[in-house]
């Protein structure tokens, strides 16, 4: 086991939610629930963030953000999908300025669905989460890849194959 | 005169928890503009009323904020209520204002923690978010939410509280006045919260009346800005209402006001219970909203006054409903305080109106 999730830093992104999991989300930070005790941060810092709690159904406006925060941060890293609205879209699906779940925008390793999603099944995911960012980093380490994409994702991302650092956008024409 | 920079600030910063963004024209240290520009959360819920009926919106309108979730779908079923012509019975009001007015303690004390935060006095952060545990206890154990519980419906509520329930929950209310008054007094009367926060950002009365600013925001600039005044539904029964005022305009004022309407709140929760009486909590509600109708209401929401708007069709989809919230008054008031400031000042400016974004753009 590695140090990183003795200690995981979290950043977090509201991406057209309504607040509802954004409150949560800090409640979860805060004496109650306090999940500094497991070493749990909340950062500003994409760089310094391992994993990112993301709440609210995408809309065309903040999709680019939420990309740049996620390519902002370091390898290995983890993405949480919390709430219903960035499971799904939730409620707010049928709008004409959401896209409807966070999976639109960057690969999500884990989903919380709730509506508004309670500060339990936001701490279970980041465990479950803890999980998959230590198999990343072993997976980092063996020089295999790093953070699958998703096919309708319109970002590039670095694949490390034998070592060599390969654009997406490469992989994509190879793959045909 | 230094070269004007323009200087991005958000959508993601660790001060604000929603997305905002503002171009800050800084010369030197001074900021001498400010630019907002929206957006991040439109989501075009308004366009839904089209999709789903009259009664289902409801639980669309308490999903426009998280924060203000109960007051939302409380001003919503009122428009419709009076849309319709219909007059609910007395103890679906009180419940209403008891409910409205917990969501009211649990955002100000929420608010409280975001601006101690904000100037870095983390323990201060905590105090507060524990207090306001106490508020969510009391929604989980009256409704099974936390944050968005849908007790309100249109011709009344959809839970009621039991008599011994209500006393319990003035009973914690009482338990936390003790603890309260020790963060008030860290607030008001502590010299670093003093020093960080007086002078900073101050806004005249005439600024406020001109810029139509709404809620605790008007409030601490002297302007007597609460629509409780009006006395709608429960609030009408109160044996007295005065607004939380305050002269000085600046950011301290601002934190003394809403400090203050904690406890104002917990006042008209503890009148309301003893007053409360014995009547059904709903009733049924039979036909549509009619063709050609229209109805206009307004709710005090713990940022300021929000506006609501129904227009019936006839059918049981509502051909237009239309919303103005307290921040879209306030940003007007927000990039005036921006100007002139100290670029260190600007995130503690932005938190000190107390902007909720979510409601502002839906």
């Amino acid at each position: 086991m590695s140090s990183t999730i003795k200690s995981p830093w979290i950043i977090h992104y509201d991406a057209s939610s309504c607040n509802g999991c954004d409150i949560e989300v800090l409640a979860c930070l805060t004496p109650q629930y306090d999940v500094e005790r497991f070493g749990i941060i909340n950062t500003g810092n994409p760089k310094h963030a391992d994993i990112l709690l993301v709440t609210g159904s995408v809309n065309e406006r903040n999709i680019n953000v939420v990309q740049q925060i996620y390519e902002q941060m370091l390898e290995p890293k983890v993405v949480i999908a919390c709430g219903i609205c960035a499971t799904t879209g939730g409620i707010f699906k049928e709008c004409y300025n959401t896209l409807g779940g966070i999976d639109k925008a960057i690969p999500v390793d884990v989903y919380a669905p709730g509506c508004a999603v309670r500060p339990e099944a936001i701490i279970d995911a980041v465990v479950i989460g803890l999980g998959i960012l230590e198999q990343k980093r072993t997976a980092l380490e063996q020089g295999k890849l790093v953070s699958e994409k998703s096919a309708d994702c319109v970002t590039a991302a670095d694949k490390i194959v034998d070592g060599q650092t390969v654009r997406a956008a490469a992989l994509k024409i190879t793959k045909g | 005169m230094g070269k004007k920079t323009i200087i991005p600030f958000g959508p993601q910063h660790p001060v604000l928890p929603e997305p905002v963004h503002v171009d800050l024209v800084v010369e030197d240290e001074k900021v001498i503009e400010a630019i907002p520009q929206i957006g991040f959360i439109h989501r075009g819920l308004e366009k839904l009323v089209q999709k789903k009926d009259f009664m289902q919106f409801v639980a669309v309108t308490e999903r426009i904020c998280g924060i203000c979730a109960f007051g939302h779908s409380m001003g919503y079923s009122e428009t419709i209520e009076i849309l319709m012509g219909l007059e609910i019975p007395k103890r679906a009001q009180y419940l209403r204002v008891i409910w409205h007015e917990l969501s009211r303690i649990h955002s100000h004390l929420l608010w409280l923690g975001l601006l101690a935060d904000g100037f870095g006095y983390e323990n201060l952060f905590m105090q507060c978010w524990r207090l306001r545990e106490n508020v969510l206890g009391i929604f989980e154990k009256t409704t099974g939410g936390r944050v968005i519980f849908s007790a309100c419906n249109v011709g009344g509520v959809t839970q009621d509280i039991e008599d011994g329930d209500l006393k319990g929950i003035v009973a914690i209310l009482d338990g936390m006045r003790s603890e309260y008054e020790e963060l008030l007094k860290t607030f008001l009367y502590d010299s670093s919260v003093k020093n960080r926060l007086s002078g900073i950002g101050y806004l005249s009365k005439q600024d406020a009346e001109s810029l139509c600013l709404a809620g605790p925001f008007a409030r601490a600039s002297g302007l007597v800005e609460d629509c409780r005044l009006d006395g709608y539904g429960g609030y009408g029964d109160l044996a007295a209402f005065e607004p939380v005022l305050s002269e000085d305009g600046d950011g301290h004022a601002r934190c003394e006001v809403r400090a203050r309407e904690v406890y104002q709140s917990m006042d008209i929760i503890a009148e309301m219970v003893s007053k409360i009486p014995d009547t059904p909590i709903s009733l049924p509600v039979k036909g549509m909203p009619g063709a050609g109708t229209a109805a206009v209401h307004h709710v005090e929401q713990p940022r300021g006054e929000s506006f609501y708007y129904a227009k019936g069709n006839g059918t049981k989809f509502l051909s237009r409903f239309r919303i103005r919230t307290p921040t879209s008054h306030n940003i007007g008031g927000m990039t005036k305080i921006l100007q002139g400031c100290d670029l260190a000042d600007v995130a503690l400016n932005i938190l000190t109106i107390d902007p909720c974004i979510s409601c502002t753009e839906r």
